[in-house]
């Protein structure tokens, strides 16, 4: 394997890992409070940066790391997951996504957006508000001051109030006042096994460390058993060292960056302890603690202090400041170590939740192989039987039994094999979310996003090809759709917009549906630009229906000005072809004030279908059995004719239209007569019940659905092809289509066949 | 040797087959497999000459009446009549002929231009004619009678 692999290995994971940082965010961003939660964000940003790091991604990993800081503040409680702080989080996780995008494919990052970020950040991190940026850096430039005089007074306290933020600083602070005054560092290390079974070695961290300053290390053999009860791959030793480093604290822990979760690590500085006993028992109550603690310390910090800088009571004050700043910090990273220890623990746990559930990364074209091998078993398994029940009659021999066996064996395999390339919608649906938190930024809009069904599984490709068009669709939706907050405030709606983006299986499809609470379609707006762009006649009678499909026409957009997001007039014209492209539909409805709803359709591809075998002028064609609502036989007192050729049937005291579908497939030439065929009650996308008239019911199989496009052509009103047990081609009725023609939209309309020349 | 390598080099390898009366070919680098008909499941809304289509090992196979696409009459397929399964470009399609008749290896000088007739129809899809041992054969240009989608978009 070599390097290129392994990289490309971490890049999967990274897409992984931004994954669950992105839904980690979201649930604390919907008021998920769980420490896990916490701490799965911070683990994944962490995994990040720690790859990047072996990778040499620099701006990868200085980025994750400010992230990661911000983070640990949430983690140890010092700061408030606010809507506020989350939102710049949700900014920073989208900025490492195209950090990570860009160090896989080259490519360029928006820096200033970066820096901005890294700034906020950090501001997080040092202060609950922005306004405590600016003070900030005080405290590490004055520092220094404080503590020169320091090594003569000989007091530890004092050098370790002035040392202590540095820790929780930007990365660019100074180090010579830090040399200048060294504190010894505690640690003990207690290695589990897991730590040498994923390839640490103790000893090359201890070296590691003994590079951070003068280290003294006494190893601990207590736990080790005796010869005979000693299990060759446990841990038992532990070390307490002492290290003498001006690289603090997170100096320390980053020699232990990788085996953080597999050791039992305890880092203080020994100076701390003093103090600690003080601080220890209140941490929860964060304001509480700098002031009391700055209380009892000012005294000797501010007297060491005052010869060097007597006149300037501007420096006191800030002397003042940052001693409280440490003080916050000290207590912050002993609330850290707390959580660090719970956290360890919990992620034992993680570690062996996810060991119970594995998984293994395939090449997608090994699956797409098995699924063609194991439909063509399912096939030749179906043949095999028919041609068995033809030549045995008495229909019980051990053959017969075999066959059913080998029937339901085949059938589970191809349930599992058609599982593996199902996938939930989850991660399109997670994109969108960024789709939405950057144009509502970028328009000033407040919207929320509502996703529901995200767990529906519909094929990988179907999956890949949904992301463009979706895209497309919420820009539209927040561009065009969504007012502006004070409008929307005006008409006594929530200033904040939302939009719903809802996904279920449906009629052997997947249905996903975008809604948004906006102003809806502007239907005078968009009936004046389809005249102005000559789609349709001046005087012309549109149905609403037809007005809002209009928008659909190529070049065609309604916003007055073009701007950055979209009304670039590629709009839902190229979301059409695209979802036309998969197989799909697309469909709108909305009401002016209230907002539009668009559906799309789509098939779950290379699934496959429960169907009922029909026959129809001959011909056996096989009906989704999901869009079958009943069968009935029709008697000749139900059927009612309206009109010059349409028919009702009534069924229950309600009038259904009655469709030959024959008749509209051009299978004959006249209508059949209803009473000697069977109807089938078939409910569409587009609402409302039709009676389907076929000739004969032959019965119901599952099918494994054949693309006709391969090698012919889309035939209007079929939605593919199967291979029944006799070998021979069947048909698969779309019934929506099949129903839209029924309303008079005719089915030839878009029909283009590759192989008429 | 030097026959075999000239073969390799500029020479064509044609199979021609029978419809009706004519002989037509095609270039064998383009079919795939002959194989005998089998009853095929039709089509709605297609054109006339696209008979239907069969199931060729799991895949869609839509069977094309040669006959009819080259303007002739329409074939009643029995038995012993022969599908071409060719392809042309990314598909494969099924073409129903009476019957296979020959291999044939040409070079460039072999083949005639079409003559000058009135009909489109048959100036667009023949490459040219060939004379072979006093029989007529005409090029058939696949490509030309079965295009792509794309272009084909009304």
């Amino acid at each position: 394997m070599d390097m290129n692999e392994i990289k490309e290995i971490f890049f999967q994971e990274c897409e992984e890992q931004l994954a669950e940082l992105e839904s980690g965010l979201l649930k604390l961003n919907d008021g998920d409070r769980d420490p896990e939660t916490v701490n799965a964000v911070f683990r994944a940003v962490h995994s990040i940066k720690g790859g990047a790091g072996a990778f040499g991604l620099d701006d990868l990993v200085s980025f994750a790391h400010v992230f990661e800081t911000t983070l640990d503040c949430v983690r140890s409680n010092k700061l408030e997951p606010t809507q506020d702080v989350l939102k710049v989080m949700l900014k920073s996780a989208d900025v490492l996504a195209d950090l990570t995008n860009a160090a896989r494919d080259g490519g360029s990052v928006d820096e200033a957006r970066s820096r901005t970020l890294i700034r906020e950040l950090e501001a997080l991190a040092h202060g609950e508000t922005h306004a405590a940026e600016p003070a900030a850096p005080k405290p590490v430039a004055a520092a220094p001051k404080p503590a020169e005089p320091a090594p003569v007074v000989a007091k530890p306290e004092v050098n370790d109030e002035g040392f202590q933020p540095i820790p929780f600083s930007f990365g660019d602070f100074d180090e010579e006042p830090a040399a200048k005054y060294v504190p010894t560092c505690q640690i003990v290390f207690r290695p589990n096994r897991e730590l040498y079974a994923k390839g640490n070695e103790a000893v090359l961290l201890l070296r590691d460390l003994s590079r951070l300053g003068e280290m003294s290390v006494y190893c601990d053999m207590d736990r080790l058993p005796p010869l005979d009860k000693m299990n060759p791959e446990e841990a038992y030793f532990s070390w307490k060292m002492s290290v003498t480093t001006d690289k603090g604290e997170d100096g320390v822990r980053s020699v232990f960056e990788f085996a953080e979760w597999d050791c039992e690590l305890d880092v203080r500085t020994i100076e701390e302890e003093v103090t600690g006993e003080a601080a220890d028992d209140d941490e929860p109550p964060m304001q509480a603690v700098p002031f009391d603690l700055s209380l009892l310390e000012d005294g000797p910090a501010v007297s060491g202090d005052e010869e060097p800088v007597v006149s300037e009571s501007d420096a006191t004050a800030a002397i003042a400041a940052a001693d409280t700043a440490s003080k916050v910090a000290q207590v912050a990273s002993r609330a850290a170590e707390n959580a660090k220890a719970a956290a360890a623990a919990t992620a034992a746990q993680a570690s062996q939740a996810s060991a119970a559930g594995q998984t293994i990364r395939v090449d997608l074209d090994r699956v797409d192989r098995l699924i063609n091998l194991v439909g063509e078993l399912v096939i030749n398994q179906a043949m095999l039987s028919q041609s068995v029940v033809e030549n045995d009659n008495n229909g019980v021999s051990s053959i017969n039994m075999g066959l059913e066996e080998l029937q339901q064996l085949t059938r589970e395999i191809q349930d599992s094999v058609m599982a593996i390339r199902a996938q939930p919608v989850k991660p399109v649906f997670q994109r969108m979310a960024r789709t939405v938190r950057e144009i509502a930024d970028i328009t000033g809009k407040s919207v929320r996003l509502i996703t529901e069904g995200e767990n529906t599984e519909v094929d990988k490709t179907v999956i890949d090809k949904l992301a463009e068009p979706l895209t497309h669709m919420i820009r539209n939706a927040v561009d065009h759709g969504l007012e502006m907050p004070e409008k929307r405030e005006a008409l006594g709606k929530n200033p904040e917009g939302t939009v719903r983006l809802t996904a279920k299986h449906r009629s052997g499809r997947i249905v996903i549906e975008l809604a948004d609470d906006g102003a809806g379609i502007n239907r005078e707006k968009v009936r004046q630009k389809a005249i102005d762009n000559d789609l349709i006649a001046a005087d012309a009678n549109l149905s609403d229906e037809e007005i809002d499909n209009l928008i659909f026409h190529a070049g065609f957009s309604t916003a007055d000005k073009v701007s950055d997001l979209s009304g670039r007039g590629v709009g839902m014209d190229v979301v059409k072809r695209s979802i036309q492209a998969l197989g799909g539909r697309i469909s709108i409805s909305s009401k002016p004030g209230q907002g539009s709803v668009f559906t799309m359709s789509l098939p779950l591809t290379l699934a496959v279908l429960d169907g009922m075998v029909v026959t129809v002028a001959g011909q056996t064609l096989v009906v989704p059995l999901t869009a079958i609502v009943e069968t009935l036989q029709p008697e000749a007192s139900a059927i009612h004719s309206f009109g010059a050729s349409q028919r009702l049937i009534s069924i229950r005291n309600s009038f259904c239209p009655l469709v030959d579908v024959g008749r509209i497939l051009n299978f004959r030439a006249t209508q059949a007569n209803p009473i000697e065929g069977v109807a089938l009650l078939v409910e569409s996308e587009g609402g409302g019940q039709r009676a389907l008239m076929v000739d004969a019911i032959q019965g119901q199989r599952q099918v494994v659905i054949k693309s006709l496009e391969a090698n012919y052509t889309h035939v209007p009103g079929i939605a593919a092809a199967t291979i029944l047990g006799d070998g021979r081609v069947a048909l698969i009725l779309d019934v929506d289509a099949v129903v839209a023609a029924s309303r008079g939209q005719p089915l030839r309309q878009d029909i283009s066949l590759a192989a008429t020349g | 040797m030097t026959y075999a390598v000239k073969n390799l080099i500029d020479g064509h390898e044609l199979i021609a087959f029978r419809i009706g009366d004519q002989e037509f070919c095609v270039n064998i680098m383009s079919v795939r497999e002959i194989r005998g008909w089998t009853p095929a499941t039709r089509m709605p809304h297609a054109p006339p000459h696209v008979l239907g289509v069969i199931n060729l090992r799991g895949a869609v196979l839509p069977i094309i009446d040669m006959s009819q696409r080259l303007g002739m009459k329409r074939t009643e397929p029995t038995v012993r009549h022969v599908i071409i399964v060719a392809q042309v470009g990314p598909a494969t399609v099924g073409l129903l002929v009476d019957a296979v008749s020959d291999i044939l290896t040409i070079t460039d000088e072999n083949i005639q231009p079409t003559p000058d007739i009135a009909n489109e129809t048959e100036k667009a899809y023949a490459r040219g004619i060939l004379a072979i041992e006093g029989r007529m054969i005409c090029l058939i240009d696949l490509g030309v009678l079965f295009p792509h989608i794309e272009s084909e978009a009304a």
